[in-house]
């Protein structure tokens, strides 16, 4: 029961020198910032004379706009600058309710820089790089709006991982013999079967929530490799299907920078921001999103007023796992229309700690799914601009950035009360 | 869930529970004496620890079965596959070798998931960490010269330990100083071990001289975990790993319940708030149990690696990591528990070899059968209702659990 | 509306928690039920509002046999509960609260928020109740969340309103004010069932009573009929004294002395406020204060649980600001937590392991790095018998013990050590009366023995029975210091302190 008494403000103000109990998030976030900045200064420096060249238009473009050309070693300076000045800040004062968005603006930052530091004395595809950060996006933010789904209504889905393979997985197939549409309708529907699943060990058999999501990963893994191995290996038709391809929107898809990124895209990505769009409105919107945040945080009241908490979590954990079976069939029919062995490569994880980064929000967990897409999209640039740095690193950057959010936002940013727990009546 | 306090629809705590004790009557002796008499109520409870990892393994190899048939194996093939993995498994002192060889690994590394799940941590990062024990192992077997095996070996060992105990401390740190979760954290340790893995394999100092391809230099004779039946045929991989095996089991054993430690982890596990109460410092526990675990895991990998492979090569760990969680789940974290669960996904895992070759089923059908086992284990209650008949002369077990 | 239970009986796995219960709930009265922690008062009014299904016996109402499968169909009969604990949505406003299970839409499922904030102020302007409509429940005062628990159930516009145990978080005077409410509710027209343990506000408030023990009913009729000591012996079923009879204290030297102690909280919210008090050897010091008025604060600043950001605590003449739980421990100075359940045992421990869980570590059990568990079972199953848990065997495990037995366990393991000073956090919450006795006299006995005692309770009559001094709390603060030592203190006098009437002239 929340029984905090608010304290008077004035008092609170003429009290002594905070608790001396040391904040490591503050340590932690504040001191990445600092080595980042380091980095920046030091590591990714150009000769002062030399210019990052972004192409925005292509000539054939309806409306071409001029290509951006910026000084290198100057907007590095600056970066390092801006980076060191919240790491600081961070580290000395603590970020309070701003160190999500100081990291995050710090994230964004240092890929910026990293970006103008390899095109020095280049250039580069402006307009490409963004595009390719929307599409990477997509199957981050999904798997973090399947998490979002869940934790409303107090349910850990660690499995989002094997639910984003399993779509992967029944994508490339179903795809291959019945076509896309059907590919990404089976898609949903695997992903909803593991929904089920999760659904009945965890709610109605009272399985640690944990251990429940790591088993699903582990089975789908083994099923899928199986399968591929058993069958695919043999059978390769069946793992040929046709990707979806992009389609421009009218107009929309003419405006420079905008258009190409937002309105020519593939079907996966319309949909992702759709489903965003919808969810953002269904959870903080309507009747039905009361109820299941109810859920979420106090569900024994909810009970109590005649909310059946379990089939509210049922019905959220299956949706939640046909948005990550969506999100899965990206990695095949959105992309190679072919399926190989886990290669949603730990993506769904990736969406955990953009849903934890997004404060448990569809919107917030876009935006930072945009942040970890950015760095996914700026990986591949880097390797093809011919970087010195081993490419091996550039893949963890990704994973150390999961780690610095959740180790930096944990805490801070406040998860549904129940979380984690079964319910029962007594 | 609210916590039920006595007023609140708790029934169960109504006062005439464990009754019938003999404080008032007859001396204090003889009440002492009741006090202390060994319980025999756990006989129910015994068999249950017993029948439902079988039921689970019967019910995991029967589904393994049905998706052979969905993917079009003939049941004929599906009949040798199982012949083949109790050939593979048991069949032969070569069978039985490969089982235990197997069975190394998992289980050290299920030991420090184990003891962690006792701490109530979900160390999932058991893979990156035999990786990098793995590979600290090898570095310090071919670059270290010059020393007898009795050093070398031991010294070997121990940096795999220390390197993993070490790395699985960093997502105990981050647990401990900012809430970070373990699972979280130690997945994306693994999946960074990886790529750490394949830059360091191609790195000159550790690359096998006159290859391009990432692959380590060999272990060097004296850094060899000895093989133990090459007596009877040099053949037989069994190492010596097996009693470090061993040594683990009866060392964590004791750890979890008879030392100081130990207590302190279990209380930390069960309930938190209670163990900060008792003034056990929480962040320091959750430091040393996850570098215990790591440390398990690391010795995992350089007992893999020094005893198997020989050498280090992407993907060393092969996933043993993951099959890990599943032993220490199996074997519900205790430690007679994690070696019996070990050997078995050993004998599953050489088995599952065997099948391979002779049936051409995918070994990936053993990973199902792993998963599946956990499943049904985690949920003793879904395997009550599929196999009722098993419990049935069990009248009113369970009923007022919920 | 008229509600008949006839015959209820409802058990879980071996326990009877109602037996063929046959009440009658009338509009406009007020029905008192009164029985002791686990007669079965909340498990029947479960049954009431639809959360549990009975095994056997009928819910009438006006005559008409009905079923209830769930909350949602006693909901719609008109019946609506207020729990002890509050059913709220902490990060929820006080409307969508409100509204939650009934809400008003638009198309789209579309919530619509406006057309209910005017009706849940139509409600709250009808019945005088003065609530916020868009104020988060975690911002709110636990007298104003109990308003919410009110308005919600008479948005359903409900004709029965079960309470349970309402006033336990209540100051005298907000007693006074909710009793008021709940009159004017009664004249209203409504039903009532007013569940509690207080015999005086059973006498204050109820039309009629019904006492339930071990999950019968044992008697009843018209409260005036009654005498405070009828009601208690029928609700315990022996006769029962409810003041310990301490002698009078013979107080010593300071051994816990606190010193402008501040503390603030990871939130950076200030929850104790310069405090400043002491409690001597020899001497029971009761606090009093209505819940979350930085109480837990406290005792987390006394026994080392949270760090204080200024201000010294002092033990027996040394600083032990910076010492730790187990330092302090060490010291002599032992902590019965408030919520046994959550902080102060582990129930899947057997009840040697629990008895040993603060001291496994000292040479009383422990030989180097390992536990000598035949030295500590031993101690245990002689804790067991000194402090009257009863339990077959120290193997069990302490969590199907029942509530008292729990709580005889943890204050046998806190004052088996060798103490000095006792804090001890509701120490009686959720414990049978038999229990609740001897957890009184053994305290008292600590006293006697020349320790220092420190109680903390939200009853405070519990208070009132035991301390010899009494400090009131009120929003972090040391507010009023009473003696009660050889007459008792004002009960009105500490009721307004708690209520923070005389804050600024403490602060």
């Amino acid at each position: 029961m929340a029984d905090q008494t608010q304290m008077d403000p004035a008092r609170l103000a003429a009290s002594q020198p905070v608790a001396n109990v040391t904040d490591w998030r503050r340590i932690i976030s504040g001191f990445t910032l600092v080595m980042l900045a380091a980095i920046v200064l030091f590591l990714l420096d150009a000769p002062w004379d030399s210019v990052s060249t972004f192409r925005i238009s292509r000539p054939r473009d309806t409306w071409a706009v001029g290509n951006l050309v910026v000084p290198s070693q100057l907007i590095n300076t600056l970066a390092a600058i801006i980076l060191a000045f919240l790491g600081t800040r961070l580290f000395l004062r603590g970020g309070g309710r701003w160190t999500g968005l100081s990291l995050g603006v710090g994230l964004i930052i240092l890929a910026m820089a990293f970006l103008v530091w390899a095109t020095a004395g280049k250039a580069i595809s402006l307009t490409g790089m963004l595009q390719a950060t929307v599409v990477r996006a997509v199957p981050i933010a999904l798997a973090a709006l399947g998490g979002i789904l869940c934790e409303r209504v107090a349910v850990i889905n660690i499995a989002i991982e094997g639910m984003l393979l399993a779509g992967a997985f029944a994508g490339a197939l179903f795809g291959s013999l019945m076509g896309g549409w059907a590919g990404i309708i089976c898609a949903m529907l695997t992903g909803g079967v593991f929904g089920l699943l999760l659904a009945v060990l965890v709610i109605t058999y009272r399985v640690d929530q944990i251990i429940a999501g790591v088993v699903i990963n582990l089975f789908v893994l083994g099923l899928t490799s199986y399968v591929s191995s058993q069958v695919f290996a043999e059978f390769r038709w069946l793992n040929k299907a046709t990707p979806f391809r992009a389609f421009k929107i009218p107009v929309l898809g003419d405006i420079p920078l905008i258009g190409p990124v937002l309105f020519n895209q593939n079907l996966f990505v319309y949909g992702a921001l759709i489903m965003v769009t919808l969810s953002t409105y269904y959870l903080f919107y309507t009747r039905m999103g009361l109820r299941a945040r109810a859920v979420g945080e106090h569900p024994r009241a909810a009970d109590t007023l005649g909310i059946d908490v379990i089939k509210t979590r049922y019905a959220h954990v299956i949706a939640a796992g046909m948005v990550a079976g969506f999100g899965g069939a990206w990695f095949t029919l959105g992309s190679v229309g072919r399926f190989d062995e886990n290669m949603t490569f730990g993506r769904g994880f990736i969406g955990l700690a953009a849903m934890i980064f997004g404060r448990w929000h569809p919107l917030g967990a876009l935006a930072a799914a945009l942040v970890f897409g950015f760095a996914d999209s700026l990986q591949q640039k880097l390797s093809i601009l011919n970087t010195p740095i081993p490419s091996e690193f550039l893949s963890m950057a990704p994973y150390i950035a999961t780690i610095v959010v959740v180790a930096g936002l944990v805490g801070r940013a406040r998860p549904p009360a129940a979380i984690g727990k079964a319910y029962t009546k007594d | 869930m609210t916590r039920s306090s006595d007023t609140h629809g708790s029934p169960r705590n109504d006062g005439n529970q464990h009754n019938g004790s003999s404080h008032d009557g007859g001396n204090a002796v003889d009440s002492l004496r009741a006090l202390l008499a060994p319980t025999i109520d756990t006989r129910g409870n015994l068999r249950e620890i017993i029948l439902i990892p079988l039921a689970a393994v019967f019910m995991a190899l029967l589904i393994g079965a049905l998706i052979m048939m969905a993917t079009s194996v003939e049941p004929h093939i599906i009949l040798r596959s199982f012949v083949a993995m109790a050939d593979g498994s048991v069949g032969s002192l070569n069978a039985i070798s490969e089982t235990l060889t197997a069975s190394i690994p998992l289980v050290l590394a299920g030991l420090g998931i184990g003891l962690a799940f006792r701490a109530g941590l979900f160390n999932i990062g058991a893979e990156g960490q035999m990786v990098v024990g793995g590979l600290m192992a090898a570095v310090v077997s071919f670059s270290v010269t010059g020393l007898p095996m009795a050093l070398h070996l031991p010294l070997v060992l121990v940096s795999g330990l220390l390197v993993g105990g070490l790395y699985a401390a960093i997502a105990g740190f981050l647990r401990a100083a900012t809430g970070a979760h373990e699972v979280i954290s130690t997945i994306m340790l693994n999946l960074i071990s990886i790529r750490l893995l394949d830059y360091l394999l191609r790195q000159p100092f550790i690359q096998k001289e006159g290859r391009s391809d990432p692959i380590s230099k060999a272990v060097l004779e004296t850094a060899e975990l000895p093989r133990l039946l090459s007596f009877i045929d040099p053949n037989l991989r069994l190492h010596f790993g097996l009693f470090l095996m061993l040594g683990a089991v009866i060392l964590i054993y004791w750890l979890l319940y008879r030392s100081k430690l130990g207590f302190a982890f279990r209380i930390s596990g069960e309930n938190p708030d209670a163990a900060r109460y008792a003034g056990i410092r929480a962040g320091l526990t959750i430091v040393i149990a996850m570098a215990i675990a790591g440390g398990l895991a690391g010795l995992a990998g350089a007992a893999q690696v020094t005893g198997v492979l020989g050498r280090a090569t992407p993907g060393f760990t092969a996933g043993i990591g993951f099959d890990a969680i599943a032993v220490a789940l199996l074997g519900r974290s205790h430690p007679v528990g994690i070696l019996l669960a070990g050997v078995l996904f050993g004998a599953l895992e050489a088995g599952g070899r065997q099948m391979q070759v002779d049936a051409g089923v995918s070994i990936d059908m053993i990973s199902i059968i792993q998963a599946l086992i956990i499943i049904f284990v985690a949920a003793p209650l879904l395997v009550k209702r599929i196999m009722p008949f098993l419990f049935a002369d069990r009248p009113k077990e369970d009923a007022d659990h919920g | 509306m008229n509600i008949e239970l006839r015959g209820i009986s409802k058990r879980f796995g071996s326990v009877q928690a109602n037996r063929n219960i046959s009440l009658d709930i009338r509009a406009s009265e007020v029905l008192g039920l009164l029985g002791e922690n686990g007669a079965g008062k909340s498990t029947l009014m479960n049954v009431l509002s639809g959360l549990y299904q009975p095994d056997s016996g009928d819910i009438l109402i006006d005559g008409t046999p009905v079923r209830f499968d769930g909350p949602g169909d006693s909901i719609a009969a008109g019946i609506g509960m207020v729990h002890q604990h509050f059913m709220l949505v902490p990060v929820f406003s006080v409307v969508e609260n409100v509204i939650l299970g009934v809400e008003p839409t638009g198309s789209a499922d579309f919530l619509d928020l406006a057309a209910a904030r005017d009706q849940v102020q139509a409600i709250n302007a009808r019945y005088g109740m003065d609530v916020p409509s868009d104020v988060l429940i975690e911002d709110l005062p636990v007298g104003i969340q109990q308003r919410v628990e009110i308005l919600k159930v008479l948005f359903r516009s409900a004709d029965v309103l079960i309470l349970d145990e309402p006033t336990a978080v209540l100051t005298p005077q907000e007693v006074e004010a909710f009793f008021g409410i709940v009159r004017a509710l009664r004249d209203a027209g409504k039903a009532i069932v007013f569940i509690t343990h207080k015999l005086h506000e059973i006498i204050e408030i109820a039309d009629k009573v019904s006492v339930l023990r071990q999950g019968e009913i044992v008697g009843g009729g018209v409260p005036s009929e009654f005498s405070e000591a009828d009601l208690a012996e029928m609700m315990v079923g022996r006769p029962v004294s409810f003041s310990v009879g301490r002698g009078t204290a013979t107080p010593g030297e300071d051994v816990l002395d606190l010193r402008d102690v501040t503390l603030v909280d990871a939130s950076l919210e200030v929850r104790l406020h310069q405090i400043a008090m002491s409690v001597r050897a020899g001497e029971i010091v009761g606090i009093a204060g209505v819940q979350g008025n930085g109480q837990t604060e406290l005792v987390e600043a006394i026994t080392g649980l949270a760090p204080v950001a200024s201000g010294q605590v002092m033990f027996a003449g040394t600083d032990i600001t910076a010492s730790s739980v187990r330092q302090r421990h060490c010291m002599g100075i032992a902590h019965i937590p408030e919520d046994r359940q959550k902080s102060g045992m582990v129930s899947a421990f057997t009840v040697a392991e629990n008895m040993v869980l603060n001291s496994y570590y000292d040479d009383s059990v422990a030989r180097g790095v390992q536990i000598d568990w035949h030295r500590a079972e031993e101690q245990a199953a002689a804790a067991c018998l000194k402090f009257d848990v009863r339990t077959p065997s120290v193997f069990l495990d302490a969590g199907g013990l029942s509530g008292g037995n729990q709580q005889k366990m943890v204050v046998a393991r806190e004052l088996e050590r060798g103490v000095r000073l006792v804090v001890a956090s509701q120490p009686t919450r959720g414990v049978d009366v038999g229990s609740i006795e001897f957890i009184h006299k053994q305290l008292v006995a600590c006293r006697d023995a020349g320790n220092a005692v420190l109680i903390i309770s939200s009853e405070l009559d519990e208070i009132l029975d035991l301390s010899d001094r009494i400090y009131v709390m009120y929003e972090g603060q040391i507010t009023a210091e009473f003696d009660n030592s050889s007459s008792q203190a004002d009960r009105g006098a500490i009721g307004l302190a708690m209520a923070g009437a005389n804050r600024t002239a403490a602060a």
